[in-house]
C-alpha cells in the first residue's frame, strides 16, 4: 500500500506540466428543460484542468459553482457541452460507468461531511472500496492507513456524531482517498469550520497535492484559502469571469 | 461481499429504531404465528386424536336408526318440494329390536364380536341427606360392561341374572361412593341410593363400586363432576316405559374385519330386509374409521379458514413493511445521495434495500414462529394433547417471510436505486 503510494508520489509531485485530466468545452446546464420556468445556470463553460494541479473555484453564492463540480464529478451530466475525463468521453456513459469512475477516479469531500450516521468512521471510510469489491481485510488496512494519514487513528470506532466538525471532515477526507483516485473534488471543506480548523484541513490538502500527487479542485469562499492554490478560476452568474495564477508553487 | 455487509447495517437499523422494528413487524409476526400455531395443533390434535381413536376400537361400528329424506317431489304446475325429512316421531315399529339383532348377529356371525347395548335412564343428583353427587344413569347389557373393562374396587359387577330380572341394582364409582358414604366402600355395597331424576325419586341397591377413570378430561371441577351409574338394561328400559327396541347401539367387530366394508353391508341388510317398507326410517353405520376422517377433514377445513386470515395478516404486514421502507428511503435520501457519489451502483443500492426489507420481514418471521409454537404449546396443553410442532409450517414461514421480504421491498428498493444523486445530496 505505501508502496504503491510513494510511487506515484514521486511520478506527480508538484508537477502541473502534465495532461489535462479534466476537460469542460461548451458546458451549458439547464434545470426544468422544457418547462415554463426553465433555468439556464451555466451558459457554456471551457475549463482545462492538469494532472496534479491545484485548482481553487470562487464566485458568489448562486453562482454555479456546485453545480459544476457536480458535472465535474460525474454526478450530474451537462445539458450540453464536451466533457473529457481522463481521456474518456463520459457525456455520453451509462449510469453504470459513472458509478465506477466516481468510485475509481474521484474523491469527494462535501461541506457537510456526509459521513453515515449510523456506523463507525472506520466503516464511513470503508465503504467506496465496498462499492469496488475490495476484500474485507485489505479494505480495513487502507482504511486504517488514510484514517492515519488525516490524524484520526485513536477515533476509528467513533460514530459521527461523536466527532467534532473537523474530526468528521478529516474522516471524510481519508473516505475520499481510499480508492486512490486520480482527482479530488471539494465543495467548500472548511465552510462550516472555525479558521483553525479550517486551516488543518487545508493543510491536509496541500499534502495531498504535493505527496500523493493528486488533482485537487476546491470550492471555498475564502479568498485567503483559494489564494494558497495554483489557480483560481473565478465563476459569477455561470460563466468563468477571471483566471489568475495563486501563491502555490507549480 | 456486499450481502453480509447489508446484512450487519440493516440488523443496526433494526436495533436502533426497536419501537419502530415492532410495530412494522407486528402484521407479519400475527401472520406467521398464526399460521405456526394453526399448523402445530392441528398437527398435535390429529396426531392424538388419531392414536386414542384408534385406542377406543376404530373398528367400532355405531348403528343408528335416523330418518330418510324423501326424494324431491315435482308437482304437475312445476313447484318443488325439497324432499326434507317430514320430522315425524318414531314409533314402535322403527326402533332395531332385539330379533333382529339376534338375526344379524346370525347372517354375520365371523364379523360381529359382540353387540353393546345401553339406553340413558336420565342425569340427576344421588342424595343422602345433605350429601349429594352428579350421577348419569344409564342401562347397560353384559357385553357393554366387559367392554368398558371397569376396574372394581369393592362388591361384583352386573350378572346375567340382574340382567334377565331387571333388577334395580346398580354400580357406583369411587367418586360417588367418597361423597355419599365418605369413602368406606365396603358400607356402600348393599346399601340403598336415592337418586333423583326429572322430579322423581329411584331408590336402586349398590352391588358394585368401580374406579372413575379421570383420565376422560372434563371442564367440571373434581368435586361435582358427574359420573356414570351402571344399571341393567332391561331395568333401564322398564323405568322409561320404552321395551320396543334401540335408536342407537355398537357393534364391536372381531378382529381383522374391514369395519368400513361392514358398515355398507349391515345398511343394506337392515335396510333391505326391516325397514324396506318404511317410509320415514331407515339404518344408518359408521365407523370410528369414518369418524377420524371426518375429524380430519373438519381439522383441515378450520385450518384453511384460519390461514385465509394469516394470509391477509401477511399481507397487510407485508404493506407495512413496504410503507415503512418508504420512509426509510425518504430519511435516508442523503445517505443514498452520498452512497451514489462514493461509486454505489443502481444495483447495489437496490440490494441493500431489497436486504432490509427481508431482514425486518425474516425477524418478524423468527419472532411469530416462536410466538406461534408458545401459542401451539399453550393450547395444546390446555386441551390436553401433547405439542406436536410443524416442521412443514417452519419452512414454510421462513419461505414465505422472504418472498414478502422481496416482493414489498422491491418497489421502494427500486425507487431508491433510481434516485437522481445530485437531487438526493441536496435533500434536506
Ligand atoms: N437541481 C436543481 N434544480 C433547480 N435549480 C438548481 C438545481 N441545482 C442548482 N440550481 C440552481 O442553480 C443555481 C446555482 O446553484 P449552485 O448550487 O451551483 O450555486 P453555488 O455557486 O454552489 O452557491 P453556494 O456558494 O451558495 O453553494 C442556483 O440558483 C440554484 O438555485
Ligand atoms: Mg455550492
Amino acid at each position: 500500500m505505501e508502496k504503491q503510494v510513494t510511487d506515484k508520489t514521486s511520478e506527480n509531485a508538484g508537477s502541473s506540466k502534465g495532461k489535462n485530466i479534466i476537460q469542460l468545452k461548451g458546458i451549458i446546464k439547464r434545470f426544468y428543460i422544457g418547462q415554463p420556468n426553465e433555468l439556464e445556470i451555466l451558459h457554456g463553460i471551457d475549463l482545462n484542468v492538469k494532472e496534479g494541479e491545484f485548482v481553487s473555484i470562487v464566485g458568489a453564492s448562486g453562482s454555479g459553482k456546485t453545480t459544476l463540480m457536480n458535472i465535474i464529478g460525474v454526478l450530474d451530466r451537462p445539458t450540453e457541452g464536451e466533457y473529457m475525463l481522463d481521456g474518456v468521453d463520459v457525456s455520453k456513459a451509462k449510469d453504470k460507468e459513472l458509478s465506477g469512475i466516481r468510485n475509481q477516479k474521484i474523491g469527494f469531500v462535501f461541506q457537510t461531511y456526509n459521513l453515515i450516521s449510523r456506523t463507525t468512521a472506520l466503516r464511513n471510510v470503508e465503504l467506496p472500496m465496498m462499492y469496488a469489491g475490495v476484500g474485507k481485510k485489505e479494505r480495513q488496512e487502507r482504511a486504517k492507513y488514510y484514517l492515519e494519514m488525516v490524524g484520526m487513528q485513536d477515533r476509528m470506532t467513533h460514530k459521527p456524531d461523536e466527532l467534532s466538525g473537523g474530526q468528521k471532515q478529516r474522516v471524510s477526507i481519508a473516505r475520499a482517498m481510499t480508492n486512490n483516485p486520480s482527482i479530488i473534488l471539494a465543495d467548500e471543506p472548511t465552510g462550516a469550520l472555525d479558521s483553525r480548523t479550517g486551516r488543518k484541513i487545508m493543510d491536509i490538502f496541500h499534502q495531498l497535492n504535493q505527496k500523493e500527487g493528486k488533482t485537487i479542485v476546491l470550492i471555498t469562499h475564502s479568498n485567503e484559502l483559494a489564494e494558497e492554490t495554483q489557480r483560481i478560476i473565478t465563476l459569477k452568474d455561470g460563466e468563468i469571469i477571471g483566471e489568475r495564477k495563486g501563491s502555490a508553487v507549480c | 461481499m456486499l450481502i453480509g455487509e447489508n446484512i450487519l447495517l440493516a440488523l443496526s437499523g433494526l436495533l436502533a429504531n426497536k419501537m419502530r422494528a415492532l410495530l412494522t413487524m407486528l402484521g407479519i409476526i400475527i401472520g406467521i404465528a398464526s399460521v405456526i400455531a394453526i399448523m402445530s395443533v392441528g398437527n398435535s390434535i390429529s396426531t392424538s386424536v388419531t392414536s386414542s381413536m384408534e385406542a377406543l376400537g376404530v373398528n367400532n361400528i355405531t348403528l343408528g336408526v335416523s330418518q330418510k329424506s324423501t326424494e324431491d317431489t315435482v308437482t304437475s304446475d312445476g313447484r318443488v318440494f325439497a324432499g326434507i325429512s317430514r320430522g315425524s316421531e318414531m314409533s314402535d315399529d322403527d326402533y332395531i329390536t332385539d330379533e333382529m339383532l339376534e338375526a344379524m348377529k346370525e347372517e354375520f356371525a365371523g364379523s360381529v364380536d359382540s353387540v353393546l347395548l345401553s339406553e340413558s335412564a336420565g342425569s340427576g343428583t344421588a342424595e343422602d341427606g345433605s350429601l349429594t353427587a352428579n350421577v348419569a344413569v344409564t342401562g347397560v347389557n353384559e357385553a357393554y360392561l366387559e367392554y368398558e373393562d371397569l376396574a372394581l374396587l369393592a362388591g361384583r359387577t352386573l350378572t346375567e341374572r340382574d340382567q334377565e330380572n331387571a333388577k334395580n341394582v346398580v354400580l357406583v364409582s369411587d367418586k360417588l361412593a367418597d361423597s355419599l358414604f365418605g369413602g368406606d366402600y365396603d358400607a356402600a355395597i348393599g346399601s340403598e341410593v336415592k337418586i333423583y331424576i326429572s322430579n322423581r325419586y329411584y331408590t336402586y341397591a349398590i352391588v358394585g363400586v368401580y374406579e372413575y377413570d379421570d383420565s376422560s378430561f372434563s371442564t367440571e371441577s373434581d368435586d361435582n363432576v358427574t359420573t356414570t351409574v351402571y344399571l341393567p338394561l332391561e331395568a333401564a328400559r322398564q323405568q322409561n316405559h320404552s321395551s320396543t327396541g334401540y335408536s342407537q347401539l355398537t357393534i364391536v367387530t372381531a378382529a381383522g374385519v374391514d369395519s368400513a366394508s361392514l358398515c355398507d353391508e349391515l345398511e343394506t341388510w337392515f335396510n333391505n330386509r326391516y325397514y324396506h317398507s318404511n317410509d320415514s326410517f331407515e339404518v344408518t353405520a359408521s365407523s370410528m374409521e369414518s369418524m377420524v376422517s371426518s375429524m380430519t377433514d373438519m381439522l383441515s377445513t378450520v385450518s384453511i379458514a384460519i390461514s385465509v386470515i394469516a394470509g391477509i395478516s401477511l399481507l397487510v404486514g407485508g404493506i407495512g413493511v413496504m410503507n415503512i421502507m418508504l420512509v426509510s428511503i425518504t430519511e435516508r435520501t442523503r445517505e443514498i445521495g452520498t452512497r451514489k457519489a462514493l461509486g454505489a451502483a443502481n444495483s447495489s443500492i437496490r440490494l441493500q434495500f431489497i436486504t432490509e426489507s427481508i431482514v425486518i420481514c425474516l425477524t418478524g418471521g423468527f419472532i411469530g414462529i416462536i410466538l406461534g409454537l408458545l401459542l401451539a404449546a399453550a393450547a395444546t396443553n390446555l386441551l390436553g394433547y401433547a405439542a406436536s410442532p410443524s416442521v412443514g409450517g417452519i419452512v414454510f414461514s421462513v419461505a414465505f417471510s422472504i418472498l414478502i421480504g422481496v416482493f414489498f421491498g422491491y418497489y421502494p428498493a427500486n425507487k431508491a436505486a433510481k434516485m437522481n444523486p445530485i437531487e438526493a445530496l441536496r435533500y434536506e
